[in-house]
């Protein structure tokens, strides 16, 4: 049951950061849906407005740290030049040398649009505050902002998950 | 003061209420030009390998660390920029929503492995 420092650094990028960012973009999500006249009273949208304020800058910041974890910190372990290294692995066999060349490849650059759109869409909410409840294209703009990063998030973490599994950091 | 329990009723804003869209716009337009320059940036490296060694101010992150921090400061940078320039300033926010949404498509083109390796060097 042990892990090693690599295990546990893969382990906090993949899965503590990630689930996380899960519980985020979920609360998130729904304050967003909810926060429309109809659906709320006074009273309801100052807290509405914390939890989105909370929900959202948790996303950014949460999204910030894991693209700098992965690539700061686990990457330099997957793409040693050493030939036991994940990437060595994987090229090393053409039938796993799409699994860098593709997914990997496109994971490491694309996962780096979300922390930008997660925090714009941060920005919106914590800039409009209260109004959004009557500017429905600001909510709108930063609802697209928000799903856009996590939808982003998904494939770089999927992506992720599938490589691991072929070929993880140890 | 609205009582308790009543559903807020207030008509939507108009164009030209509520606070101005200019520091939104920038926020908006600055994530879009740093997400064009990393795909910028990405397709280059793979183009010229000469480039993507230069980008590798660490030696074990490779040319990931300089691609992704001139990103940021591309980002970080142009947001500062027309944060001041548009301070106070009223947009059409669904103009900038298009442009920032035509930068973004380009970036997640760019970033898109097997369209930036066609423009792999030999």
């Amino acid at each position: 049951m042990d892990l090693s420092s690599r295990e546990f650094w893969a382990l906090v990028h993949g899965i503590l950061l990630g689930g996380a960012f899960l519980v985020a973009f979920t609360g998130g999500l729904a304050g967003f849906y909810s926060l429309r006249p109809e659906l709320i009273t006074a009273e309801g949208l100052s807290e509405r407005i914390r939890r989105l304020s909370i929900g959202t800058t948790a996303m950014a910041v949460l999204t910030w740290l894991t693209v700098i974890v992965g690539t700061w910190v686990v990457y330099p372990w997957y793409r040693e030049d050493i030939p036991d290294s994940p990437r060595s692995t994987l090229l090393a066999n053409a039938d796993t040398k799409d699994w860098h060349e593709f997914a990997m490849e496109w994971k490491e650059h694309v996962a780096w649009i979300a922390p930008l759109l997660a925090t714009a869409a941060a920005f919106v909410v914590l800039y409009y505050r209260a109004d959004l409840v009557r500017n429905p294209l600001a909510r709108r703009i930063a609802m697209g902002l928000f799903v856009l990063a996590f939808l982003i998030a998904v494939v770089a973490g999927v992506l992720g998950a599938l490589i691991t599994k072929k070929a993880p950091v140890t | 003061m609205e009582a308790a329990g009543t559903p807020q009723t207030e008509a939507p804003l108009a164009r030209g209420e509520g606070r101005p869209e200019g520091p939104v716009a920038a926020a908006l337009l600055a994530t879009g030009v740093g997400s064009l320059v990393l795909a910028i940036l990405v397709v280059i490296a793979e183009a010229n390998e000469s480039f993507a060694t230069s980008l590798a101010y660490s030696d074990r992150v490779g040319p990931l660390s300089g691609k992704t921090i001139w990103a940021v400061v591309a980002y970080a940078g142009s947001w500062a920029i027309l944060a001041v320039a548009l301070r106070g300033r009223r947009m059409n926010l669904r103009a900038v929503a298009v442009v920032t949404g035509v930068l973004l498509a380009l970036a997640l083109v760019g970033t898109f492995s097997p369209f930036f390796e066609l423009f792999k060097s030999d």
